[in-house]
């Protein structure tokens, strides 16, 4: 069941933690501090294929390395949605065509793609939550016809920290999926629904024995958003969500991503509720 | 020994030929670090000679303390353990990984050149055998191998000596990893101050060892019976004299189930944070990067530095750590060491060595916080999942 989950952990380097010079091909500005920056391999060399869920280390010239999920790989072109936190990542934002960057990886476990063949999949996704869960949501429109119902619950703070506004539009119309789209806080400019993803929840429609779900946000709206899920009857092991650690190395060695007997780096991002459940009561684990 | 040492065979040498085995190392290309005084401590360096090491020195240790004393005899190997490990050959406080440098457009990778000493490590104790062990674990067998530590790791000769005595500290015994060397050592030596003249029973380990001793062999007399009844009375003598003592038995689910006891409290309360434990653990691996820019961000140099789970910046996430009290960081080192190291590695990740014990400057000894949770467990506690 986990076969599909498995990465390539030595990435294309000689050298473990080496990165590989990559350019910006373009940028695409999708709120006042987040940006998507495509990227192609400055020269030979590129990194492995990348598989939905997994991450990379991008690397800021100088600056230094964060570790950044995949938001989408077409024709070799990487995609990444970088919200600019601190200086790394604010360097990361900063980059315009042509701009040189590095890149290693892919490193960790994705979404159980496997699993959820045959499925009804529901995929819940807070604030940056949604570029993670992107690759896996486009791997199963691809392929439509091998699973069951299409629930999509996105929650950002604000209607102006909404990211992928052109594809939510895209995504509403289609036929083969649902999508609700909830803020937190809004104004009188906003139409849409109003609260935190949880909320949304009850009007989600699958059968929850035969369901698959991917969580990706905050970890206390994965938290509550699992609890809700197997309130409703999924199984906790059928409950996936994406961690997120402090990570210097991205390959087991560093210790700083652990999570209890997890390295989130490389058993993760991606775990099952079921394993984690215990952990996430634990405050500061 | 016309037809070469062959591993497991024993014999006897004699005080005065010890220089004879140092020469043998050499010529068989190694360089040696071994015990030897620096600042009050008996601390691992490269050595010269045999008088380098702390002959006729001892250390009295205990919770928080650790005192070198003269003793009154000229034994070689009369102390014990000192606050470096011999991890810091193998996976150095401070290393650069690779420097790059900008070009037509690019940047280009240059890793470090491959360090290519060979080391012997001489005077490795059992504990320190069995922590081997475990950083061979953690930086050879995961997914990806740490190639600086698989380099100068592929080179070490081991040269293991039983422990004539303990510390107060030690309590190898309780993990099972002393003070009998049982394996993972290319020569083993034991200390035979009496009865006779001072001598060292050496025995073979592995075909590396065998080819020492072969550089040798006309310093050595076939070992008597005596010398091995001698040894092995020693390392009785040893293990019977530990004072230290940690149940090891279900270590694992104990941490597990107990991430909500009081005595985390009681004990962060006295933990100072000073990352001392970690420091002279011999199996903590925990690093970070440093990224060295020159002036006009040409070219970089990417550095490792140890780490340690007590420093705050350790779990920043978003401006803030995961881990903010010193009680999280204290339960996350110790559960770390006697807990998820199972999880992970399929191992302790504490040896007994006792170090973590002397250095700490308040003297919080593990075995006794194991032993405070033992005696009162939660029962509410996280329930310990199997993987
Ligand atoms: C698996 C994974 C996937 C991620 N995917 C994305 C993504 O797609 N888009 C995105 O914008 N962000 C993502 N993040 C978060 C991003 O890595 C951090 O925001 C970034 O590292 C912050 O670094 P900084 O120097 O900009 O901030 P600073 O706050 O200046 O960083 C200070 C220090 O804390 C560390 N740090 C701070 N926050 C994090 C963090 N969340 N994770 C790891 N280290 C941290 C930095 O490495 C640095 O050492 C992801 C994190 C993880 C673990
Ligand atoms: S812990 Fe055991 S093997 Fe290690 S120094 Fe002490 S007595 Fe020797
Ligand atoms: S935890 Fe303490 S006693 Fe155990 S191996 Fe580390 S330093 Fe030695
Ligand atoms: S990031 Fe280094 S061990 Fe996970």
């Amino acid at each position: 069941m986990l076969g599909d989950r498995t990465g390539s952990p030595g990435g294309a380097s000689d050298v473990p933690l080496a990165p590989l010079p990559y350019q910006v091909r373009s940028v695409v500005r999708e709120t006042p501090d987040t940006a998507t920056v495509a990227v192609v391999p400055r020269g030979s060399r590129r990194i492995g294929p990348t598989r939905p869920g997994q991450f990379v280390m991008l690397y800021a010239f100088g600056i230094g390395e964060s570790p950044i999920g995949v938001s989408d790989e077409t024709d070799g072109v990487l995609y990444h949605t970088v919200r600019d936190a601190g200086r790394i990542t604010h360097a990361l934002t900063r980059l315009t065509p042509g701009d040189l960057l590095g890149v290693r990886g892919p490193y960790g476990h994705g979404w159980p793609m496997e699993a959820a063949r045959g499925k009804d999949v529901v995929i819940v996704a807070g604030g940056l939550g949604l570029p993670p869960l992107r690759p896996a949501l486009r791997e199963i429109l691809r392929d439509r016809d091998a699973y069951g119902r299409l629930e999509i619950v996105y929650g950002a703070r604000t209607p102006k920290d909404l990211v992928y506004y052109a594809e939510l539009q895209e995504w509403r119309r289609r036929a083969d999926l649902r999508l609700q789209v909830t803020v937190d806080a809004a104004g009188r400019d906003w139409y849409g629904d109003v609260g935190v993803v949880t909320t949304r929840l009850p009007d989600a429609r699958f059968d929850p024995e035969r369901t698959v779900a991917f969580v990706c946000g905050p970890e206390i709206m994965m938290k509550f958003t699992a609890q809700a899920l197997v309130g409703r009857g999924v199984p906790a092991e059928s409950v996936w969500v994406s961690m997120e650690r402090n990570m210097k190395c991205a390959i087991g060695l560093c210790g700083h991503c652990q999570f209890g007997p997890s390295f989130v780096c490389r058993d993760g991002p991606v775990l099952s509720y079921g394993e984690l459940a215990p952990r996430l009561g634990v405050r500061e684990l | 020994m016309a037809n070469g040492a062959a591993v497991g065979d024993r014999s006897t040498l004699s005080r005065p030929n010890l220089p004879a085995l140092f020469a043998a190392i050499r010529a068989a290309g190694y360089a040696i670090v071994a015990p030897t005084v620096r600042d009050g401590a008996i601390v691992y360096g490269p050595v010269e000679r045999v008088e380098d090491l702390p002959i006729g020195w001892t250390d009295r240790q205990d919770g928080g303390t650790y005192r070198l004393v003269r003793r009154d005899d000229a034994a070689v190997f009369g102390y014990n353990l000192g606050p470096t490990s011999w991890k810091r050959f193998l996976f150095p406080p401070h290393e650069r990984l690779w420097t790059a440098e900008r070009k037509e457009g690019s940047f280009t990778v240059t890793p470090e050149p491959t360090d290519t000493t060979r080391w012997a490590f001489f005077g490795m104790r059992a504990c320190e055998l069995a922590a081997l062990d475990v950083t061979d674990t953690v930086f050879l067998k995961g997914a990806v191998a740490d190639p600086t530590y698989r380099a100068r790791r592929s080179r070490i000769l081991r040269v293991a000596v039983q422990c004539g005595q303990a510390a107060r500290t030690c309590f190898c015994t309780s993990m099972g990893t002393g003070p009998a060397v049982t394996g993972g050592a290319d020569l083993i030596l034991t200390e035979i101050l009496l009865p006779g003249p001072h001598r060292f029973l050496v025995e073979v380990g592995s075909p590396a060892g065998a080819e020492v001793v072969d550089r040798f062999a006309e310093s050595l007399s076939p070992a008597g019976p005596d010398d091995d009844r001698l040894a092995r009375e020693t390392v009785e003598r040893t293990a019977g004299s530990m004072v230290r003592r940690m149940d090891p038995t279900g270590l694992r689910d104990l941490m597990a189930e107990n991430l909500d006891h009081p005595r985390w409290e009681i004990v962060a309360n006295r933990c100072l944070s000073c990352t001392n434990c970690t420091l002279v653990c011999p199996t903590c691996f925990c690093s970070t990067q440093e990224e060295v820019p020159d002036l006009d961000v040409r070219s970089v140099e990417r550095w490792r530095r140890w780490d340690s789970c007590f420093n705050l910046g350790f779990t920043e996430l978003h401006g803030a750590s995961v881990r903010k009290s010193g009680l999280s960081r204290y339960r996350q080192w110790l559960t770390h060491k006697l807990g998820t190291w199972h999880d992970q590695f399929g191992t302790s990740g504490c040896v007994g060595c006792g170090r973590c014990i002397s250095w700490c400057p308040v003297g919080i000894d593990l075995t006794e916080e194991v032993a405070a949770i033992r005696a009162a467990p939660r029962s509410s506690g996280v329930e310990a999942r199997g993987r």
